[in-house]
């Protein structure tokens, strides 16, 4: 089953009286429990793929189709209802509500989607043992170190069991034990959940960790490897 | 969901205390003033309300049509005594009484002064009197064929006369010929202004209809009722009763501008507390604006994840709302601990003389209405309500991709 497909996406950005290609006919599909990684290098287009896949951008033309659905001529209150039911995030950085504490964070879209309060409990407790935070369920962000903060937000990705994770260069403010930690952990959810994750980054470390690697240079897909042979 | 927006409101509301402190304050004090000030005015204005209806007396009078353009004994009530007790013996009005009033002439062998003479029945008057015939220095009369003077404290100081001496009252007759008779002073009494102790001077009925040569014949009937706010019964049942040449009148008919005082009086509580309003909206929205430009990120989060633009509007109106229901309480609360001690009245004679023009006594009681406490509240709730709309629409309205990249 495809998870993702996208077909022919462009959308050109406007730069003082220069166009840029940020994403320059762009077609991928992606399978149901993948584990693709985005790379390219700063500027290359990573973030603006993964908005258009993630319905918080719409492209200037191609379609997304996410879980059989097209999304990009959906309204904004539709793509809303998408990301909140389907899309689990992971941003670069900023990614808690700092008033909220982890399991509140954790449970955040949960709650948004109207869960009941013992479920949520239940899950919230359960993902932020699996991600490694027993016991700092009550702390806030500011009371976290950047590696923990990025693992609340990844167990709030996966919490609602959406079919679809996309992370947006998560390991990039994190120092390589951090990151490799946070990678292991992205791959073990993958492979216990089946969840799909399209993590964007242009950390050559985090790399070796995707079974699928696609490569972008200037709003372009230059390479696409399945690693998993290698 | 409501609940979360309630947590979210409630906990960023606490995250600046600072800011969140001084909001309190200003709102409490803002509130407070609204409150407190309305109070003394209410009090102010019902004080001279309610001794001007005494003064005339009554919620509502009877004369003869031309009374009111030449107040002389030559403008007589229709009705003599004998057919208005006929009347009114057995409605069932509060109080009545009916009075002779004219103007007349006190002379002492110091001075002299032009006053309002009023020969009255004490006793049918002493519910609506503005004299407290208990208060009275000697005594107030005892019946319409007292022999007696009672006039006031600042006019016995002008005629440089006193309880015992004997004063000469004269005015004219219906035929406009000089009716006068020497009385003795026998009670002093005290008013709240003291234009009103220089103004009037009392007699029995009887004896002034005597010296008048109008026996059994008045100017001036007055009628009181439950409520100077609702004196449409009471005028009504006096309407009902008569017939022929008399005019009836309501208190603020008599008194114009102490009827247009308690009209103006609900526009001027309103518009004050809308006053006070809009100094505060200034530092609400502005608060508001500030916390929701340093939430930009976390908003565009909170779109981001799915929540729908509505949610957060709510979130930030419940956060201003929450802010808003602190300060009151607290203004609220100021307010009656301060309002309650002054329930004695506050003894602004210092400055009273220059107010007495305007009918306004040397004590203020402050009057705290439930009705007034509501405006207050409600004005600062809704008009809070409509003016923080504009910065939670504002932030309802980021691009969660742009809001998330704001570093
Ligand atoms: N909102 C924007 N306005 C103008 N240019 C943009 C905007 N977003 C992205 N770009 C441009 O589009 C290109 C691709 O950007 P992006 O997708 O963010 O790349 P990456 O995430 O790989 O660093 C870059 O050249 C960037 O400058
Ligand atoms: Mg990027």
């Amino acid at each position: 089953m495809t998870a993702v497909s996208c077909i022919d996406l462009c959308k050109t950005y406007r730069q003082g009286d220069q166009d840029i290609k940020a994403l320059d006919h762009v077609s991928i599909d992606i399978q149901e429990g993948g584990f693709v990684c985005l790379s390219a290098p700063s500027g290359g287009g990573k973030t603006t793929l993964l908005n258009a896949i993630g319905g918080l951008d719409i492209p200037d033309s191609g379609q997304v189709i996410v879980a059989g659905t097209r999304i990009d001529n959906m309204s904004k209150g539709d793509l809303a209802d998408l990301r909140l039911r389907q899309i689990g995030f992971v941003f670069q950085a900023y990614n808690l509500i700092p008033v909220l504490t982890a399991q509140e964070n954790v449970e955040f879209v949960m709650q948004v989607q109207g869960m009941a309060a013992n479920k949520r409990r239940d899950r919230s407790f359960a993902i932020l043992k699996e991600v490694g935070l027993e016991g700092l369920e009550g702390r806030r962000p500011a009371e976290m170190s950047g590696g923990q903060q990025q693992r609340v937000a990844v167990a709030r990705a996966i919490a609602s069991r959406p079919a679809l994770v996309l992370a947006d260069e998560p390991t990039a403010n994190l120092d390589s034990k951090t990151a490799g930690e946070l990678m292991e952990l992205f791959k073990m959810l993958n492979e216990l959940h089946g969840t799909t994750f399209v993590i964007a980054t242009h950390d050559q470390r985090v790399m070796t960790f995707a079974k699928r690697l696609i490569r972008m240079l200037d709003g372009q897909i230059v390479e696409d490897i399945d690693q998993r042979a290698a | 969901m409501l609940r979360v927006l309630f947590m979210l409101a409630w906990r960023n509301l606490w995250r600046n205390h600072r800011r969140t402190f001084i909001m309190l304050a200003a709102i409490g004090t803002g509130v407070w003033a609204m409150i407190f000030m309305t109070a003394l005015t209410r009090g102010m204005v019902d004080q001279m309300i309610s001794d001007g209806i005494k003064e005339m007396p009554g919620h509502v009078q009877m004369h003869n049509p031309e009374f009111r353009d030449d107040p002389s004994v030559n403008n007589l009530i229709a009705l003599d005594d004998a057919e208005l007790a006929a009347r009114f013996e057995d409605a069932e009005f509060k109080a009545w009484a009916s009075r002779v009033r004219v103007p007349a002439i006190v002379t002492s062998e110091r001075d002299s002064r032009g006053v309002t003479l009023l020969g009255i029945d004490p006793v049918s008057e002493r519910e609506m009197s503005f004299v407290n015939y208990d208060d009275v220095a000697g005594r107030f009369l005892e019946s319409s064929d007292d022999k007696g003077i009672v006039i006031g404290e600042k006019l016995a100081e002008i005629l440089e006369t006193e309880i015992g001496k004997r004063i000469v009252i004269m005015s004219q007759d219906p035929d406009n010929e000089i009716a006068d008779r020497g009385l003795r002073v026998v009670g002093l009494f005290t008013a709240s202004t003291s234009a009103t102790e220089e103004t009037y001077v009392f007699m029995g009925k009887k004896t002034a209809q005597k010296m008048l040569g109008i026996e059994g014949a008045t100017t001036e009937v007055v009628f009181l009722g439950d409520d100077y706010r609702n004196v449409d019964p009471l005028y009504d049942a006096v309407v009902g009763k008569v017939d022929g040449n008399v005019e009836i009148s309501r208190w603020y008919d008599v008194n114009t501008y102490l009827g247009t005082m308690m009209g103006v009086m609900d526009g001027f509580v309103l518009i004050w507390v809308i006053v006070i309003f809009l100094a505060l909206s200034f530092g609400l929205v502005n608060t508001l604006v500030m916390a929701v430009f340093e939430r930009i990120r976390e908003i565009g989060l909170m779109l981001a994840l799915g929540m729908k633009p509505g949610s957060i509007l709510g979130q930030i109106v419940i956060e201003s709302m929450l802010l808003l229901a602190i300060g009151l309480t607290i203004g609220n609360v100021l307010a009656v601990i301060t309002i309650l001690p002054l329930q004695n009245g506050i003894d602004i004679s210092i400055v009273a003389d220059g107010m007495e023009m305007m009918g306004a006594a040397s004590m203020l009681y402050p009057a705290l209405y439930a009705n007034d406490m509501i405006l207050a509240n409600a004005v600062v709730l809704i008009l809070g309500f409509l003016a923080s709309l504009s910065p939670a629409w504002r932030a309802s309205r980021y691009e969660p991709v742009e809001a998330i990249s704001k570093v």
